[in-house]
């Protein structure tokens, strides 16, 4: 990316929602930094990354990036799989429709 | 089977079996070209231009290789490599000794 | 971990909040983390701010010794002050008269994050990636920072296991302060080089 023409810097900041920290938290984690076994790599989140182009950083946010890249490399490590994720997030998704219907 | 550098040498120590160090600082280096597939830490920008070693870094594990899963071993000597931004940027508005400093791998620099 | 929102009320989740929840339900599951664990570094993270690294930085403006150390193995002066820098390589570079230092990772993100926090969503947009290596001064003046001619700018690019920090010019108007105070006017801005110290 470096070199590339691009707009004025604008210096926003903003503070990270809970789950955007929980994101940056999980990788701390699976990395190995705090001691316990490394699950991944930072190289598998930037490669992940940029496998998803470059269209994503016009569409997603960067922990979006982040949370898309980490679960597709605990697909690829063998650590969750496609069928898990997806069930998962269907309970998930039911049990929040019912907590906003209270 | 590769040969293995003495640790210890570079700034940060090295931990892992490692590749021998080929260059020092102040070496004249040039930057490969390739544009393979796959994570690579070697920015597009600087690819094909010269600058000069400015410290041994340590070497480590390969990015390109630990992205996919292995190990990357043999570490890599990794170095920071100095050039002049009035080399790398045809337009470049700035003092001509203004200098961008990049780590780089070993496998990608040749000597110049 | 509750997302009510100010009603109190459950909002409900993006498809990122869901993926994020369900792999973290999923690694809970396998023992992979655990919520304790998730809840510790998260804590952890939000303590890590720029006042660690403006420390840093006055300490080495009140003693040559450590500030000859600092710039010699950034990660074990860190250390000798009682900072844990945890996977951290640090690569300390200085601004004299002659000298002004940008850091940039065109790459990714890469920022020395236990000693500065979380990086600014600018450090992490296109655009400074982008432009910070090509046209740094133009990049500074937009902070507000306009570098005279005969100083020379040296950009650096953290592509790889190294991480930076700029060393800032200590304000003579400073003389005579304690490390309080000198860490006081050190602003995370500065160590990363789109800004200087203002006393």
């Amino acid at each position: 990316m470096g070199g590339l023409p691009a707009g004025r810097v604008e210096p926003s900041e903003h503070d990270y929602a809970e789950w955007e920290q929980r994101v940056d938290a999980l990788m701390v984690l699976l990395s190995g930094v705090k001691g316990g076994t490394p699950r991944m790599t930072v190289d598998e989140l930037r490669k992940n990354i940029e496998a998803l182009g470059p269209e994503a950083y016009d569409k997603l946010g960067y922990y979006e990036r982040w949370v898309t890249s980490i679960t597709q490399t605990m697909i690829q490590r063998g650590i969750i799989t496609t069928d898990e994720l997806g069930r998962k997030m269907e309970e998930i998704r039911a049990r929040r429709e019912d907590a906003c219907r209270k | 089977m590769p040969e293995v550098a003495a640790p210890g040498a570079g700034q940060y120590p090295t931990r892992f079996p490692s590749l021998p160090v080929r260059f020092a600082a102040g070496d004249r280096v040039r930057v490969r070209e390739a544009a393979p597939l796959g994570h690579i830490r070697t920015p597009f920008y600087i690819r094909g231009h010269v600058g000069v070693i400015e410290r041994y870094c340590g070497a480590y594990p390969n990015p390109e290789e630990l992205a996919q899963m292995r190990d990357g071993l043999p570490a890599q000597p990794l170095y920071r490599v100095r050039f002049l931004q009035s080399a790398v940027w045809p337009d470049y508005a700035g003092r001509p000794e203004d200098t961008i400093d990049i780590e780089i791998f070993q496998h990608w620099l040749e000597r110049e | 971990m509750s997302e009510r929102g100010d009603t109190g009320k459950y909002q409900p989740l993006t498809y990122f909040q869901l993926m994020e929840v369900s792999l973290r339900e999923l690694l809970v599951e396998k023992g992979v983390v655990s919520e304790q664990a998730v809840s510790d570094a998260v804590e952890e993270m939000r303590r890590r701010g720029p006042d660690t690294g403006a420390r840093v930085v006055a300490r080495a403006w009140a003693d040559p010794e450590f500030r000859r150390l600092l710039l010699e193995n950034g990660t074990r002066a860190c250390e000798a002050m009682g900072i844990e820098v945890p996977a951290t390589r640090l690569v300390v570079v200085e601004n004299t008269l002659q000298v002004h230092n940008m850091i940039v990772c065109t790459l990714c993100s890469c920022y020395p994050r236990m000693l500065l926090g979380i990086p600014p969503d600018w450090y992490k947009s296109r655009n400074y990636r982008s432009r910070a290596v090509r046209e740094p001064r133009a990049v500074l003046a937009e902070f507000g920072l306009r570098i005279a001619d005969d100083v020379t700018i040296r950009v650096h690019d953290s592509t790889a296991d190294m991480r930076y920090m700029v060393l800032p010019m200590r304000p003579a108007a400073s003389e005579g302060w304690d490390e309080a105070r000198l860490a006081s006017i050190v602003t995370r801005d500065c160590m990363i080089g789109v800004a200087v110290p203002k006393p």
